[in-house]
Parts: C-alpha cells; sequence; structure tokens
C-alpha cells in the first residue's frame, strides 16, 4: 500500500485540494515539463474509457513520461481468468505508477492494497472517480474566483450520478448551497443528503427546473438523464425532455453563472447552449488534463511548483 | 415424565458458555458463525423462546468451551443484544454484553454483484457505522455498499 494512492476523493485533504487546484493552474500555464523523464507509467484500463485514457496519457506524455498498458481487458490477461491482484503484482514489476479504470466497485481499493506502487482510481464502476471530482472542483475554481459560499444547482440523475455525489462530498469543505434538480425516480438518495445534514450543508430539492433557480446560480452541473435506469419507461419519456437545458432559459442568469457536464452529453444540454460564453463542459474536459498532471504528480510525490520554468 | 424432558432442555453447564438474547432470525447464523457444527462438546441450541424483549429470542449453551473475545464479537454483528455467560463450576463468573468490533474481516459477503470482493479470491472487509439498539450497519470497504445485520448474509 502506497500512502499516495488515489482511491477516492476522500484520500484527498482540502490542504492538498487547494494545492493541487494551484498546482492544476500552474500546469496550465506551463503545460510541457519533462518531469517524468525515465519514469514509466501503466495506464491499465480493463473497461475502456477513451475520453479519461486519453487525458491521463496525454497528461504524462506532456510531463515527458512513457507509458505502458491496454486499453481494453479483452487485449490483457484477465480475459485468461488471471485475477486482478495478479495483474497488478506483475505490472507493479515494471512501473512507477499504475493508473486504472475497472467495472467492478472496490477494484481500485483492492488493487492499491496488494502493490507498493501509488495508484490512481480513474474509476471503479459506479463507486468513485476522483480526477474527474478534482477537474469539476478546478473548473468552479476557475470560474468563479473561489470554491466558499456558491449557489451549486445539480440536474438530472442525481441518484445514480457518481460525479454528482463525490462533487457533493469534496464541496464540504467550501460551505456551498445545493440545489437538487431531479425528478422522483432520480432524487438525491438519503445517505447524501444525511451526509449534507451532518456537515451543514445547505440544499433545497425541487422536481421543476425553473428560472427562479437557473437565474440565481453560480454553477449548474448538468447530468445525463439515462434510459436504462427507469422502471417506468412511460416515466422516462415523461422527464427526459424536463431536463433539458436550452439557450433561451439562460437569459436572466447571472454574468458568473458557468455550465458544467462530466460529458457525454446526450439531449440534456440543446446544441444552442454551445455559443453561450455560460457553456463551459468543453472547457472543463481540457481542465482534467492539467488536474491530472497535479495529480499525478502528487502520486509520485514531485511538488511542480519547485520546478523552474524556464524551459517552457 | 414431562418434568424430566423439560430438565433435559435446559440442563444446567458445570462449565462453558452460554449465550443468550440472541435473535430468533439470528440463531442458527450464530451457530455457523461459531462454528458450532465442528464442536465435540455438548452442544444446546434454542430457538423460538419466550422473549420480553425480543418477543422471540435464541439460546446457546456450550458446555467446556470458553470462546476467544474476538471470535464471539463476531456474533454482535448478526446478534448485537446478545449476552455471554461464562461458567465455571456451576456458577455465572462472568456476564457480559457481546461488543461490536469497528472492523469485520472475512465473515460478510457484500451483496453488491458487482463488487471487486465478489469476483476475486480475497477476503471481504466491512466497516461498522452505525449502532442502533438492535441494529448494525456494515459498510463495505471497497464498495461502499451498506448492508444492515438484519439481511446480512454470511460467506
Amino acid at each position: 500500500m502506497n500512502p499516495n494512492s488515489l482511491v477516492t476523493i476522500d484520500d484527498i485533504s482540502k490542504d492538498e485540494m487547494l494545492a493541487i487546484l494551484k498546482e492544476a493552474s500552474f500546469f496550465e500555464e506551463h503545460p510541457n515539463h519533462r518531469i517524468l523523464e525515465g519514469r514509466v507509467v501503466a495506464t491499465l484500463f480493463f473497461e475502456p474509457s477513451t475520453r479519461t485514457r486519453l487525458s491521463f496519457e496525454t497528461a504524462v506524455n506532456r510531463l515527458g513520461g512513457r507509458i505502458i498498458g491496454f486499453s481494453d481487458a479483452s487485449t490483457s490477461s484477465s480475459s485468461k481468468g488471471e485475477t486482478l491482484k495478479d495483474t497488478i503484482k506483475m505490472v507493479s514489476n515494471y512501473v512507477d505508477l499504475i493508473i486504472m479504470r475497472h467495472h467492478l466497485e472496490g477494484a481500485a481499493r483492492y488493487a492499491s492494497e496488494v502493490t507498493d506502487v501509488p495508484v490512481i482510481n480513474a474509476g471503479d464502476g459506479a463507486n468513485q472517480h476522483p480526477s474527474q471530482t478534482m477537474l469539476d472542483l478546478y473548473s468552479i475554481y476557475k470560474t468563479q474566483g473561489r470554491l466558499e459560499n456558491l449557489n451549486i444547482t445539480m440536474v438530472g440523475d442525481l441518484k445514480y450520478g457518481r460525479t454528482v455525489h463525490s462533487l457533493l462530498m469534496a464541496m464540504r469543505h467550501f460551505n456551498p448551497n445545493f440545489r437538487f434538480v431531479a425528478c422522483e425516480e432520480l432524487k438525491m438518495p438519503v445517505e447524501y443528503k444525511d451526509f449534507c445534514d451532518k456537515n451543514g450543508i445547505s440544499y433545497t430539492e425541487y422536481t421543476d427546473f425553473s428560472p427562479e433557480v437557473i437565474n440565481t446560480s453560480d454553477i449548474i452541473y448538468m447530468t445525463r438523464v439515462q434510459r436504462e435506469r427507469f422502471s417506468d419507461l412511460m416515466e422516462y419519456e415523461r422527464v427526459k425532455n424536463i431536463y433539458t437545458l436550452h439557450n433561451a432559459m439562460l437569459d436572466n442568469s447571472r454574468e458568473n453563472l458557468r455550465i458544467l457536464h462530466p460529458l457525454p452529453r446526450v439531449n440534456e444540454i440543446s446544441q444552442d447552449v454551445d455559443d453561450n460564453p455560460k457553456a463551459y463542459y468543453f472547457d472543463q474536459a481540457r481542465n482534467g488534463l492539467f488536474t491530472r498532471q497535479a495529480l499525478i504528480c502528487r502520486a509520485l510525490g514531485i511538488n511542480p511548483l519547485n520546478i523552474k520554468t524556464n524551459d517552457d | 415424565m414431562m418434568t424430566d424432558k423439560k430438565e433435559l432442555a435446559v440442563a444446567a453447564l458445570q462449565a462453558g458458555t452460554v449465550i443468550d438474547h440472541i435473535p430468533s432470525s439470528a440463531l442458527f447464523k450464530a451457530v455457523k458463525i461459531l462454528g458450532l457444527q465442528d464442536m465435540k462438546t455438548p452442544v444446546t441450541v434454542g430457538n423460538n423462546l419466550p422473549s420480553k424483549r425480543l418477543g422471540a429470542k435464541g439460546i446457546i449453551k456450550v458446555a467446556d468451551v470458553e470462546f476467544a473475545e474476538d471470535v464471539i464479537n463476531r456474533i454482535a454483528i448478526i446478534a448485537p443484544t446478545a449476552r455471554i455467560n461464562i461458567i465455571r463450576d456451576f456458577q455465572v463468573v462472568e456476564k457480559r454484553q457481546v461488543s461490536i468490533p469497528e472492523r469485520v474481516v472475512g465473515l460478510v459477503k457484500c451483496d453488491n454483484p458487482k463488487c471487486i470482493t465478489n469476483n476475486e479470491p480475497m477476503h471481504t472487509v466491512f466497516n461498522v457505522t452505525d449502532i442502533g439498539d438492535d441494529r448494525v450497519s456494515l459498510r463495505c470497504h471497497y464498495c461502499n455498499h451498506t448492508v444492515d445485520n438484519s439481511n446480512v448474509r454470511l460467506l
């Protein structure tokens, strides 16, 4: 077990979060540094995820490291029945860092326990995806200039959406005011509302995505409403368009409002929003690169702020 | 004759352990956790006995055996109300409530089919998160799913 492993967002303290945001902003200004020269990083994607893998691999490449790995479990020996433990043990012989994605929940925790090489969880089933949470925090910080005292509206699938759950937990340090907008079937689960109550976080639940909510938001975090989540398909047909954001709905919104979405988007944000300067989801994905550069440095115990920047 | 039979069912122990106030629904799980099926000394198991507190309770008597504390505390997860009586020379020399451990390793099955513990040859680990009067919540250390004592499945 390596103490620098990142399995859940809870592994990062408030101070560390703030340090990572600073480092991400450093990498945004100076993305290319050969600080991983001579290091080898494994990207083990037991479950395909092109977006996340490309973002991590670009981060390693821009830091001058080398990459080994696979992007699909069918090309790894797990398709021959090798256990996760054996795969991790074997790869640990070769690399300085393991970045892994797995369809089973808890896989990254277990992997981090069977090796001394640091492990970064790039998503384990519906469980945790801490680098997504860090890039969300960075996007909020960058667009608002602060993390404290913001009105954050979460819309869509609040029941199964792991990104909203992790973001909610990470924001506990920053006195947010949450609004949860969802239909009955996809409401924020009780355990997360209990979490808010225990941490003194204020929240209000809505079933309407109303102008009143939109016009008082600093951040609107949209999520995809997936058909397969519904036991009642009539209910899906009824709600699928209720939580769609159209450009006209932003007419009286705050100047500082930004629209976030973890992507991929389907129809919950209409195309006409894309040209609105308040649409931030593509920049948000780009922020993932800088945040992941910072997280890779954290995992390897490197402080990038100590590096001279004259080699840019 | 009736009296004899009754006495036989509740025969006093000379030495050993009596576990009382086990919820009826948890009795056979407790039997399994303690591995009573493999014991060689006399074991008496009673169930659905009247109880003011629990409605119906189970009781286990094991002659000549005193369980290690960490072994007996494993049943606390399914029977937090259970009371342990240690008998020596026909006397109760110690009486205590089971105490719930903070962490439960290799005992409970995670009910999330997508949990890594159900797909790899490994021990399960649960952290005890919430303790009520007769309720215990366990959270899987790996996938974070929560189970409570009333629907715990044993490995």
